[in-house]
């Protein structure tokens, strides 16, 4: 039934995920230069300020650059992702209101757009790897692990997929949500081990808690694994991530469905 | 009996109507402590049945707030009805507000694409239709122009070509025959016709009784959400002038 719709509606899936990419750069001199710019210029100012500000380039740790890299354009593209399907169904009120169309398209397919603009942008993390097994003391370890990475980045995908019909569906009813989720970004950002070491944390109860909750650390952790330090993943995390995200998956799925007929009234 | 082409059948619409509009996140949880959430239940339609053959041409008619536009969206499938059903058979094509699936930061070419897949055609489709929809908009030197530029009469004539371009089975129609200058409205009458021709089912929604009796061939009247008269166009174009007077 789902499947079937989701065929027939392809074209729209198409159409609206083109769009979203073009007009992301159409109006700017560089175009798609910026899907590598933007990582590669807020990676070095992370790298240069705290490599020496607070110590994080410390012996303990592999390649600090591409440590930085690699959360933060994991980070970058759950909160970009989620954030436009958040926006999705208010914004497309106009046609909502008029046309019979499956509503879960629109924020689908603002997951969708993102995750290829971000798959673009792992462009920078391949001249980043290159880069540095030649280049200073810490090369990064590559080896057969990196075939693993589609894993960690498809269970990134689902959780999005099912934060964003959540939060889609919250920002129909409730016009505050938008605000309140960019504050939870900023504290994920700063909660999350992207330009830290996740032993910086110290050894209180509640913040070590709070790490392990957070599911975006063991994909990040994932990542690292396979793109940095070369060896498998850990099971624990990938047992976690997979599980919240699909948990998270069945709900944002559950509450669409089941308030996508009100959605007209509110918008 | 062949089935008809739109079926409608005790269909009511209720809405509840908060008596403050409560949209955000604190106002919620403040209410829901105090437990005072009051709504009001408002009927919009009411046990409204009717069928229209294929090939027909329905008009429907009523003064502001009578339920028209919720009755074009139960129809057009964008509402659910609260109670009762609505059947459709074929492709609905949805002639109200035209231009509302247009992105403002898309060019014209692009809308036209993106337009005929909200309404479900492949790109393939539209691409076979794409000259005949240029041509008729009469917007040849425009379409490489971004649709925010536009004027409102120009996206208009650019809505309206794709969404008759595309040869739908069911046609809703709410008043966009007054779309552009005076030439355009001509042309696009005439399209109409031609459609009406082929025999296309039509739902024609006006205020214009004029309009009514020489388009259409039945009529409903709608006050107040329920369905005060149904029958040949003008007759009920007489009830309903007769009201008007009073």
């Amino acid at each position: 039934m789902f499947f079937r719709e989701l065929y027939a509606y392809r074209y729209l899936m198409r159409e609206i995920v083109v769009k979203n990419i073009k007009i992301q750069y159409r109006n700017s001199v560089l175009g798609m230069f910026w899907t590598f710019l933007q990582p590669l210029l807020t990676t070095l100012v992370l790298v240069s300020l705290f490599s020496t500000l607070f110590g994080n380039a410390t012996a303990s740790m592999i390649n600090y650059p591409i440590y930085v890299l690699t959360g933060r354009l994991l980070y970058e593209f759950y909160s970009q992702s989620t954030k436009r399907a958040m926006r999705s169904i208010t914004g497309s009120a106009s046609v909502l209101k008029k046309v019979k169309v499956p509503k879960y398209i629109y924020p689908l397919a603002n997951i969708v757009s993102n995750f290829i603009t971000f798959l673009i942008s792992l462009l920078v993390l391949v001249g980043f790897i290159v880069f540095f097994l030649f280049v200073g003391d810490k090369p990064p370890v590559i080896n057969w692990h990196i075939l693993l990475m589609p894993v960690p980045l498809l269970i990134l995908f689902l959780l999005c997929t099912g934060v964003g019909l959540i939060l889609s569906t919250l920002s129909v009813f409730f016009k505050d949500v938008e605000y309140l989720y960019d504050v939870f970004c900023l504290l994920l950002f700063y909660g999350t081990p992207i330009f830290y070491a996740p032993s910086k944390l110290g050894d209180s109860k509640i913040r070590q808690m709070a790490l392990q909750a957070n599911p975006l650390y063991s994909i990040v952790e994932m990542f690292r694994d396979c793109v940095l330090r070369g060896r498998l993943l850990n099971p624990n995390h990938l047992l976690y991530a997979l599980g919240f995200s699909l948990l998270m998956l069945l709900i944002g799925g559950l509450v669409f469905w089941r308030k996508q007929e009100k959605f007209i009234l509110y918008i | 009996m062949e089935t008809p082409a739109i079926l409608v059948e005790d269909v009511g619409m209720m809405f509840r109507l908060s008596n403050e509009k409560v949209d955000n996140l604190k106002e919620y949880m403040i209410r829901i402590l105090k437990r005072k959430m009051q709504f009001t239940e408002f009927w919009a339609l009411r046990d409204v049945s009717f069928t229209v053959e294929k090939g027909e041409r329905l008009g429907v008619l009523g003064f502001n707030g009578a339920g028209k536009s919720t009755l074009l969206k139960v129809i057009a499938g964008v509402m659910r009805p609260t109670v009762g059903r609505v059947e459709i058979q074929g492709v609905i094509a949805p002639l109200l507000e035209l231009g509302a699936g247009f992105d403002m930061n898309y060019s014209g070419r692009e809308n036209i694409f993106l337009y005929g897949a909200t309404m479900g055609y492949s790109r393939k489709y539209i691409q076979e239709r794409y000259d005949e929809i240029l041509e008729f908009s009469e917007l040849k030197d425009f379409v490489d122009q971004q649709v925010k530029n536009y004027s409102s009469g120009m996206r208009a004539r650019l809505g309206f070509s794709i969404a008759t371009a595309v040869d739908p089975e069911v046609l809703i129609v709410d008043e966009v025959l007054s779309v552009g200058d005076a030439k355009f409205r001509q042309k696009s009458e005439k399209k109409i016709q031609s459609m009406f021709d082929r025999g296309v089912t039509v739902l024609f929604v006006s205020h214009n009784t004029a309009q009514v009796r020489t388009l259409c061939n039945k009529a409903i009247l709608l006050d107040k959400g329920r369905m005060i008269a149904q029958g040949g166009a003008e007759e009920v174009c007489a009830i309903y002038d007769a009201m008007t007077k009073k």
